[in-house]
């Protein structure tokens, strides 16, 4: 049993690492990678969500009738997201200020929906918990790894701190939404290249 | 009128739900690959959006409003786009089949396409009035459609280029997408 879990854990940081090997969820990787401080806490944001709407589905999974299921696990995510939203106001009003619109959109993240779908919907509790775990980290990695590129080569900073010297010329291309398509693009080809056997 | 004009200009072209505003890349990237299924999201979407914007809006200022409830807008907002969804869904198949055999398979996409939840969420922050609303709902969907049709007819071409084996499919469509970004990007500071 544990042993299942762990490997549910790690199959979401290299085999199955969201938005690289399973391409859901790209709206938030895209808009709020500008800077890596956004970035991390989108990627916590959704962790949690995801942990708790894969246990609570896992929970719920006999009980909630094949018919409405999809319509029940959004009900559920939308519950948590609130609880996020609710939270992120009271403990970091800034961040939740930067991320804004995306904050609601996490209803609507194919990977929170689509973990709830093929996984918790089928899976005991432990592993749920563990494949959140493992896809919402996984996902906090890309978005990280994203977002530092992007600050790095788009501002000249690393979490707001400079650097490079005062003569650096911002590559703001990589800050802008055309930016955004291209590296992940390239990323994606970086993966396509490591992964191959 | 001329508010209308720019505000029509400004939700298509300059602020493209997908292209600058990066919302509803999942069926952006997921349907595109052919032309005819990119129209048929593009008309979906359309309709979908126009409905879903005007309802969330009178929803949003008439009920959660009203009773001091705005916490619950996520909540609210993602219920009255499923039900609309699978409403329109039932309504298309039994009065107008021609329709739904053209619009059927995505109709339950849009549920998760962040493009409708997200237009109806700006529509709120802006604090358009209830026409502005519908006209921005539906430039969006307009922009939203444009942007993929064009995308469909560039990947179309795609598929016969010799593109290098680790770029193939979805990473050659991201930097495609960029590119294209790149060209509505010229739009900016237009309105």
């Amino acid at each position: 049993m544990a042993k299942t879990a762990v490997q549910e854990f790690t199959k979401g940081l290299w085999a199955e690492i969201p938005p690289f090997r399973l391409v859901l969820g790209l709206c938030p990787v895209l808009a709020v990678t500008k800077t890596v401080e956004n970035g991390i806490g989108m990627g916590v944001a959704t962790t949690f969500v995801l942990i708790c709407s894969n246990i609570l589905i896992s929970l719920l999974r006999n009980v909630i009738p094949k018919k409405v299921r999809i319509a029940c696990f959004i009900v559920v995510i939308a519950t948590f997201v609130t609880v996020v939203e609710l939270v992120m106001q009271a403990f970091a009003y800034p961040l939740f200020l930067k991320l804004g619109i995306f904050i609601p959109l996490i209803v609507v993240n194919c990977i929170v929906l689509g973990r709830a779908e093929a996984f918790a919907a089928k899976n005991g509790v432990v592993a749920s918990f563990a494949d959140g775990l493992g896809i919402g980290v996984g996902f906090t990695l890309s978005l990280t790894a994203l977002a530092i590129v992007r600050e790095i080569l788009g501002n000249g900073t690393f979490y707001d701190i400079p650097v490079f010297g005062p003569s650096f010329e911002p590559f703001s291309f990589m800050v802008q939404a055309p930016g955004a398509f291209v590296c992940l693009g390239l990323m994606l080809c970086i993966m396509n290249m490591l992964g191959k056997k | 009128m001329t508010d209308y004009i720019l505000l029509i200009v400004a939700c298509i072209f300059v602020n493209n739900i997908l292209l600058m505003q990066y919302l509803g890349n999942c069926p952006f990237l997921g349907v595109s690959k052919k032309m005819e299924t990119a129209v048929g999201m593009a008309m979906a979407v359309i309709f979908v959006l126009v409905m879903a914007g005007a309802i969330t809006w009178i929803v949003d200022v008439y009920l959660l409003k009203t009773f001091g409830l705005e916490y619950l807008r996520t909540l609210s907002f993602i219920l009255v786009i499923a039900s609309l969804v699978q409403f329109v869904e039932m309504f298309l198949r039994k009065s107008i089949p021609g329709l739904y055999a053209g619009l059927g398979i995505f109709l339950p996409l849009i549920t998760t396409n962040c493009a409708v939840m997200g237009v109806c969420l700006i529509n709120i922050m802006e604090e358009y009035s209830f026409t502005q609303a519908l006209v921005a709902s539906f430039s969006y969907a307009v922009g939203f459609g444009l942007a993929l049709v064009l995308f469909a007819g560039v990947r179309e071409r795609i598929i016969l280029a010799r593109v290098p084996k680790p770029l193939q499919d979805t990473s050659i469509g991201l930097v495609t997408a960029g590119m294209l970004s790149l060209a509505f990007f010229a739009f900016k500071g237009m309105v």
